[in-house]
């Protein structure tokens, strides 16, 4: 769709646009250009010497047998998350969309988590599961099962998946049940006429219906697995123990924040940047379609 | 006749019912759902409650205790002892400005850029707007270290202007903008033209106004993302004045030691909790339509 | 908490002037000198209260101290600020970083040369050997301040060896006779007989030490940056072993990594902790129980066993401000009368008793023991007296270390400890492992530092 009429000007929209401009090269591709170079260099941590490698850091990188563990703990937990999230969410949003009274007083109840930041979740989850002051933890170790997240690397990234998709289940409740709500209730009578049971009329009419949304969300739900759960690892398990817990952003930042190898983290970074644009353009006829509606 | 009737009224029964049944597990599974949400929270508020002995000893309380004042006021004038945090005053304020900055700064880049782009006509239009939409994809997390030293080499780090500006960009709240701008009848912008108005005016008198819904709505959710900001504080911050309370709360643990103050930290989580929420809950009808309407 | 509010307004006030050209007011207002520190409650109050003494006891140097978070955090710190030109005068550092300030180039300013300059004398002679050449480069010149040193002991629960039946005034001196004494504490009902806090530090490193075996080629690193880790040694291994098959045999707990363990003492929790000596404030503080202090356990047919301890805390380092950007006469003196006010033996010896850390020079030892301290507090003198274990003269291998990149090769080690704890791997692959990996890391820090 395309505006007929507009305004015309010579100077003013680049002055409107400028302010988005200017901030949109200086912290991102500025950086992403700093990220190649910084790739391609060896430097000491003091910034004192530096020396071309070529693509010696990627080599190291994809050589190291370390970061094929931290795809694969990158892919376990995104799975893990995404599918707990949106299966408790669409479970929650059908009970929801029932009309049963206090529906609205559910609603708030479940959609406040979104608001707690990531890292404050993982704190909250602390205090259940700390294996000596936590409650669940301690009955866990009372129980017999011997529960310390701190030395079992399972124990860790159940804790740490437990953390990240509590709070996201919040965000897919608000979309399913929408979806849920947008869906004529003409559809949901005729397929209840046919006198199909209520699970068969779910998976055969409104599921379905709903893979617009379950798509979008899966997306979402992904993304946020890998980027926006850098606060839960930190805050819970620092990346432990061994390397249980560590993903591939957490990576990034072990490698380039406290081990201070600037060459081998930038490396990993243009890696991630690169899956993303790539992601982006996979993803780029969706993102049309809803850009140009 | 009436035995139809009455099987009629039977199977009505039958079907009440069923229904009643229904609800009931929906209440059921509903007040689960609320309750494992609400089970982390609950912890909390009770442990925050007690002294840090009850905690420490890990003797998990239930129930609230005694200790409520001095320990929300412990963590609001000193903070967390041991490792020596930030007053949560302090750090609340640090992150209201934060969260308030960035808002408020995307929503003004934002509404110029896509205004820009949606009402003018000029050469390179588009190459603006896929330079802006490229960056929608890239989170600061994937380039922690280049876009730290390009702060290094802007002395922009322990500033409140570099917590802010580098999250000011983003391509989601232009093409929100952007979206809604093309709903906007031409007859407005005719009738504007006709009037005198220039575009500075349009913009002022009727862009605007109509956008406020879409603002607020957006408002909601960037103060959110802005408040709960954990990787970027942690890294350009290391000055404790200008702390964050997301990032102070998780300094405040250290490593997990069971002796730790637990009572303040949990006193400091509850305070950290505790804006975001509260806009959530009391803006819900913005929040659930900004989440739907920006990521639709 | 009015004493940190003002610290951090003094920060603010301080941070100030130094952001600008200061040779003119140079000669009113005293010289400001930015001090970061790692040390958490209750040390780094102890710790600022030693600077608020300087601050004091002369007029024309200020020293402005700042808490920027845990070690690792704190170097980390100092090191992005030195890139963007807000080094910290002086930053305190722990061992483990030793090795990347010495090869840090002229982001460092070596002691010997900031002393030489300024005219400041301070008597090195007078500090413990194991103390002083941590922070000296081979040839005996000083790169930085010692200040709080500390050395791995043992911390044990009396109470508890008495209801094992076992002597609560003597700790066994051997591994195999403290595995008997876990024994026997297990079956007298304790959930936790034994654990460790910094488990790299002190199974590893004090470990080889005490039994004068290598840590890695090159005197452990002291001689070049071409060292190898040695650790995959049949003592070192059977010893990670043993540590493994006692956990399984539930002796031993793994408490986590660095300090983590440390809580395991005090509360209680745990009967015997191998743990630092500046662990001793806390215990004082928060232990409800009867305790004492011992010497590390070793292995008796390992010949030459035991020698000396090593030690480990932190030093402070005097930083440039930037990779462009140096400092005036006037900072550095106000930095060299700053060390030399540490190097006071009242200053030393005070730290000392407060804190558990080393008295570091032998002038403050001797004041201490005169002053009856350690007939009044026995086990004091316990890290002292293993620090000098075996004549006080060290050895190739009890010297200290001086590996670049040993942050991360500490967490490497700890990383393959823990797949051993958890089974997933035997001792000889974890600690060949280790040395694979932390070799990786010996190599990149030497091509990064390659013709400085």
């Amino acid at each position: 769709m395309r505006r007929r009429v507009i305004f015309r000007g010579k100077v003013l929209p680049y002055l409107l646009l400028a302010p988005q401009i200017a901030v949109t090269l200086v912290f991102f591709f500025w950086p992403a250009a700093q990220a190649v170079r910084q790739s391609l260099l060896r430097e000491d941590p003091f910034g004192l010497r530096s020396e071309f490698v070529g693509l010696e850091n990627f080599r190291a990188v994809l050589a190291d047998p370390l970061y094929l563990n931290a795809v694969r703990n990158t892919a376990v937990f995104a799975a893990a998350v995404a599918g707990i999230a949106l299966g408790a969410a669409l479970f929650l949003a059908v009970q929801a969309d029932k009309r049963i009274r206090g529906a609205g007083v559910y609603k708030t109840l479940l959609i406040w988590p979104y608001a707690v930041a990531p890292a404050v979740a993982a704190v909250l989850w602390l205090f259940l599961f700390h294996p000596s002051i936590g409650l669940i933890g301690r009955a866990l170790n009372a129980a017999g099962m011997a529960w310390d997240y701190k030395l079992d690397g399972a124990q860790a990234m159940l804790l740490v998946i437990v953390a990240a998709a509590w709070k996201q289940v919040s965000y897919n409740f608000i979309f399913f049940l929408a979806g849920l709500q947008s869906i004529p209730a003409s559809v949901l009578e005729a397929a209840a006429m046919d006198g199909a049971r209520p699970a068969y009329r779910f998976w055969t009419v409104v599921f379905p219906l709903l893979s617009p949304t379950t798509f979008f969300l899966l997306v979402v739900n992904l993304t946020y697995a890998f980027f926006d759960t850098f606060g839960v690892i930190h805050a819970l398990t620092g990346g432990g123990p061994g390397k249980a817990t560590e993903t591939l952003i957490y990576k990034v930042y072990v490698d380039g924040v406290q081990n201070l190898n600037f060459g081998g983290s930038a490396a990993q970074s243009v890696i991630l940047m690169a899956i993303v644009i790539a992601l982006t353009a996979v993803q780029f006829r969706s993102i049309e379609r809803r850009v140009h509606y | 006749m009436r035995a139809l009737a009455e099987d009629g009224a039977g199977e009505a029964a039958a079907q009440a019912g069923r229904r009643r049944r229904a609800a009931l597990w929906a209440h059921g599974w509903l007040a689960l759902g609320v309750l494992v949400f609400a089970l982390p929270i609950w912890i909390t508020l009770v442990g925050s409650t007690h002294d840090a002995g009850t905690i420490g000893r890990g003797e998990v309380p239930l129930l609230p205790g005694s200790h409520a004042v001095e320990n929300y006021a412990t963590a609001w004038a000193e903070g967390g002892g041991r490792f020596r945090t930030t007053a949560a005053a302090a750090m609340l304020w640090n992150s209201a400005l934060m969260a308030l900055l960035i808002a408020a700064g995307k929503i003004a880049i934002s509404l110029l850029s896509a205004y820009a782009v949606v009402f003018f006509s000029f050469p390179g239009r588009m190459a603006f707007f896929w330079m802006i939409f490229v960056t929608l994809m890239l989170p600061v997390e994937v380039r922690i270290i280049p876009t730290f030293q390009v702060m290094v080499d802007l002395s922009l780090i322990n500033t409140m202007a570099g917590l802010v500006v580098p999250l000011v960009a983003s391509a989601t709240a232009t093409l929100l903008f952007r979206q809604f701008f093309l709903t906007i009848p031409d007859e407005y912008v005719e009738a504007a033209k006709m009037d005198g108005a220039g575009p500075l005016r349009f913009f002022r008198d009727v862009v605007v106004p109509l956008s406020v819904t879409n603002i607020a709505a957006l408002f909601v959710i960037l103060f959110i993302y802005g408040w709960n900001q954990y990787l970027w504080p942690l890294l350009v911050v290391n000055d404790r004045s200008l702390e964050t309370i997301v990032v102070g709360l998780s300094k405040m643990i250290g490593t997990g030691d069971a002796q730790n103050e637990w009572n303040t930290i949990m006193a400091t989580a509850v305070l950290a909790m505790l804006p975001p929420v509260a806009v959530v809950v009391l803006m819900q009808r913005w929040f659930v339509r900004g989440l739907t309407e920006t990521e639709k | 908490m009015r004493r940190r509010f003002l610290a951090a307004a003094l920060g603010l006030a301080a941070a100030l002037p130094a952001a600008q050209p200061r040779a003119q007011q140079a000669q009113q207002a005293p010289v400001g000198i930015q001090f970061w520190h790692g040390l958490a409650q209750p040390l780094g109050g102890l710790l600022e209260g030693i600077v608020a003494d300087f601050n004091r006891s002369q007029p024309r140097y200020r020293v402005v101290p700042s808490f920027r978070g845990s070690y690792p955090e704190t170097m980390v710190a100092a090191i992005a600020a030195f890139r963007a030109s807000t080094a910290p005068h002086v930053v305190q550092m722990f061992e483990v970083g030793t090795g990347t300030m010495m090869a840090a180039g002229r982001a460092v300013k070596p002691v010997h040369e900031l002393l030489r300059e300024t005219g400041v004398e301070i008597d090195f002679g007078d500090y413990l050997a194991p103390v002083r050449s941590y922070y000296a480069t081979s040839d005996g010149r000083q790169m930085a301040m010692p200040f709080n040193s500390s050395t791995a002991v043992v911390f044990y629960s009396k109470d508890a060896f008495r209801r094992a039946g076992l002597d609560p005034e003597r700790f066994p001196e051997t591994w195999p006779e403290v595995a008997e004494a876990a024994r026997r504490l297990k079956a007298a009902g304790v959930g936790c007989p034994m654990s460790t806090a910094w488990p790299t530090w002190i199974q590893i490193e004090q470990f080889s030490a005490i039994h004068d075996v290598p840590l890695a080629t090159q005197a452990n690193g002291f001689n070049g940056l071409n060292a190898e880790l040695r650790i995959n040694n049949p003592v070192q291994v059977r010893h990670v072993r043993n540590l493994a098959d006692w956990q399984r045999e539930g002796l031993f707990r793994y408490g986590g990594r660095d300090a983590a363990g440390d809580a395991l003492f005090p509360s209680g929790e745990c009967a015997i902790l191998f743990a630092s000596s500046g662990l001793r404030a806390r215990v004082v503080r928060e232990a409800r129980f009867d305790w004492g202090v011992a010497m590390l356990p070793y292995y008796p047919d390992v010949a030459g066993a035991p020698i000396n301890s090593i030690i480990g805390g932190a030093a402070f380092w005097a930083m440039n401000r930037g990779p462009n950007q140096g400092r005036s006469a006037e900072e550095w003196r106000a930095v060299a009368e700053f060390f030399r006010y540490l190097a006071r033996p009242e200053v030393a010896a005070r730290w000392h008793t407060e804190t558990g850390f080393l008295p570091v020079t032998r002038t403050a030892y001797e004041q201490v023991r005169a002053s009856g301290y350690y007939e009044r507090n026995p086990g004091a003198d316990i890290p002292i007296r293993q620090l000098l274990r075996g004549g006080g003269q060290t050895t190739e291998n009890s010297r200290g270390i001086r590996l670049g990149g040993f942050v991360e090769i500490r967490n490497i080690i700890q990383e393959e400890m823990e797949k051993a704890f958890q089974g997933q791997q035997d001792a000889q692959q974890a600690m060949d492992n280790a040395v694979a990996r932390g070799n990786q890391v010996l190599r990149a820090f030497e091509r990064q530092n390659r013709g400085g």
